[in-house]
């Protein structure tokens, strides 16, 4: 899966959990303040590129996970791994 | 109840009959069934394959599409009723945010969200079988959060529970709240969306329930000979409650005035009235003492009759309270047509009062056919009346033995 296959997915994931239109939804985005997301919604969030990438996110590693660029970072990292 | 009066401006209903207040009350006056074949999953299996479910409902009117999904459906009813009903009162945003509260219920609350999440618990475990929603989205008292976030009322919030009464209870306990002065303005009444696998099978195992499965709007008979248990259906039921003073200086129109409540307890039987309806007759009494009313003034009653044996022990008690003028009031069971609606059952029917005193209208029994030679009293068959009419009472009871009544009077 290349960087923009995973860019791609992610956007996707972020804009069906948080019903948010295409043109707001890019990679400085922060989930919290720019897209409208609460705790429950960064939980929820989660769990869905857990299960799409086949990955697992540590909870402490969650914090680190501010914007949509972040999580395709990660997710990249760790599809690596 | 001595204190200040209280008017019912607003009201907002979702039944099987419809989704929004004029279609719900040209169904009634038309003597329409909203009975029908269970859709919402697969009844084959069951003894009891009908139900009134709500059709036509799209909850994006009133909520954004990413919140739905956060949320038991019957909490997306309130959301809904609750819009309509301030809508309905033209209240506008609260003046005075702490003196605006809401109670309402749910007798059972997200049964079809924790029925789904037991399943997808088993099939994908703890972490991914389960919602972060999960809790938010079932728990009763997050209909009375979501309306108060929605409309920032920020007086007293939380649900009454019990049962078939608990629409009708919440009413009761606002307007008690409104007359002693602890807040001014009050949503209240009861959701329930449990159209649901555990739902429909728990009650059909206790025998509660109809299985005229072949003729679904005729299933819900309340007062005949024929009637073979409850139509287990789903909505929302709420009214608004606003302070007399402030309603009439606001040039609020006004369905009704709420003048009595009471809440009693047959201490009895989980599930079963006492053959005298000893709890319902005190209710009735309690609520007319409460109202200072002569039960000689109530000329109609929407009765609880769910079209099971304890219409006749209704029928009895309602005999017992109010003697010779129990030949001279109406009774109906509006449930012949939109069936039980569980824990908002009371929320709908006591609207139903107070639109019936408000248009003069009382809405019928349908499916009468075959009247119960124990249940002989006037209950407005097949077709609705036009009439005049000053005061009704809507009675409630519920599984545990708890009875509810409200009192209301026509305006002028």
């Amino acid at each position: 899966m290349t960087t923009a296959d995973i860019e791609k997915q992610v956007i996707e994931i972020v804009r069906e959990q948080l019903d948010v239109k295409p043109e707001d939804c890019t990679l400085d985005k922060i989930f919290t303040d720019d897209l409208g997301a609460d705790s429950l919604a960064i939980v929820e969030l989660v769990l869905a590129f857990e299960e799409h990438f086949e990955i697992k996110i540590p909870d402490e590693e969650v914090e680190n996970i501010k914007t949509v660029g972040d999580a395709v970072n990660y997710i990249r990292a760790r599809r690596k791994a | 109840m001595t204190g200040r009066r209280v008017a019912i401006t607003g009201v907002g209903l979702i039944s099987p009959l419809g989704v929004g207040n004029d279609e719900n009350w040209r169904s009634l006056c038309a003597g329409k069934s909203g009975i029908g074949p269970i859709t919402r999953f697969d009844a084959s299996a069951m003894t009891t394959r009908i139900a009134g479910e709500v059709r036509d409902f799209d909850p994006t009117r009133w909520i954004p599409k990413k919140e739905v999904r956060q949320m038991d459906l019957f909490i997306q009813y309130a959301i809904a009723a609750a819009a309509m009903a301030v809508e309905d009162a033209k209240l506008g945003p609260p003046d005075d945010p702490e003196r605006f509260g809401v109670y309402v219920g749910a007798g059972l609350g997200g049964l079809p969200v924790l029925e789904a999440t037991h399943d997808s618990l088993r099939e994908k475990g703890p972490r991914h079988g389960i919602s972060p929603y999960f809790v938010p989205a079932i728990i009763v008292n997050l209909a009375p959060g979501q309306i108060s976030i929605r409309h920032n009322y920020r007086g007293p919030n939380m649900s009454h529970v019990s049962a078939c009464s608990t629409g009708a209870h919440s009413i009761g306990e606002a307007f008690h709240l409104i007359a002693r002065g602890g807040a001014d303005v009050m949503i209240a009444g009861g959701t329930e969306a449990t159209v649901s696998p555990l739902c429909v099978g728990g009650f059909a195992s206790m025998r509660a329930l109809s299985t005229r499965n072949d003729e679904p709007t005729k299933a819900s008979r309340p007062f005949t000979l024929s009637r073979d248990g409850f139509v287990l259906s789903e909505g929302c039921g709420l009214v608004v409650l606003e302070e007399w003073e402030r309603a009439q200086a606001r040039g609020a129109r006004i369905y009704a005035e709420i003048v009595g409540y009471a809440a009693t307890s047959d201490a009895h039987h989980i599930t079963a009235p006492p053959p005298d309806g000893e709890g319902a007759q005190r209710c009735m009494r309690l609520a007319l003492r409460d109202a200072g009313l002569a039960p000689t003034a109530v000329g109609y009653i929407n009765a609880h009759g769910t079209s099971t044996g304890a219409d006749a022990t209704e029928t009895g008690a309602i005999k017992a309270v109010f003697g010779e003028h129990a030949r001279k009031l109406a009774v109906s069971s509006t449930k012949s047509m939109h069936g039980h609606l569980l824990g908002a059952t009371g929320g709908l029917e006591a609207a139903i009062c107070a639109l019936a005193l408000h248009y003069q209208v009382l809405p019928p029994t349908i499916n009468l056919d075959d009247p119960d030679p124990e249940c002989d009293l006037d209950y407005v068959p097949h077709g609705a009346r036009k009439v005049a009419v000053d005061v009704a009472l809507s009675n409630s009871f519920g599984f545990g033995g708890t009875n509810a009544c409200l009192a209301f009077k026509r305006v002028g």
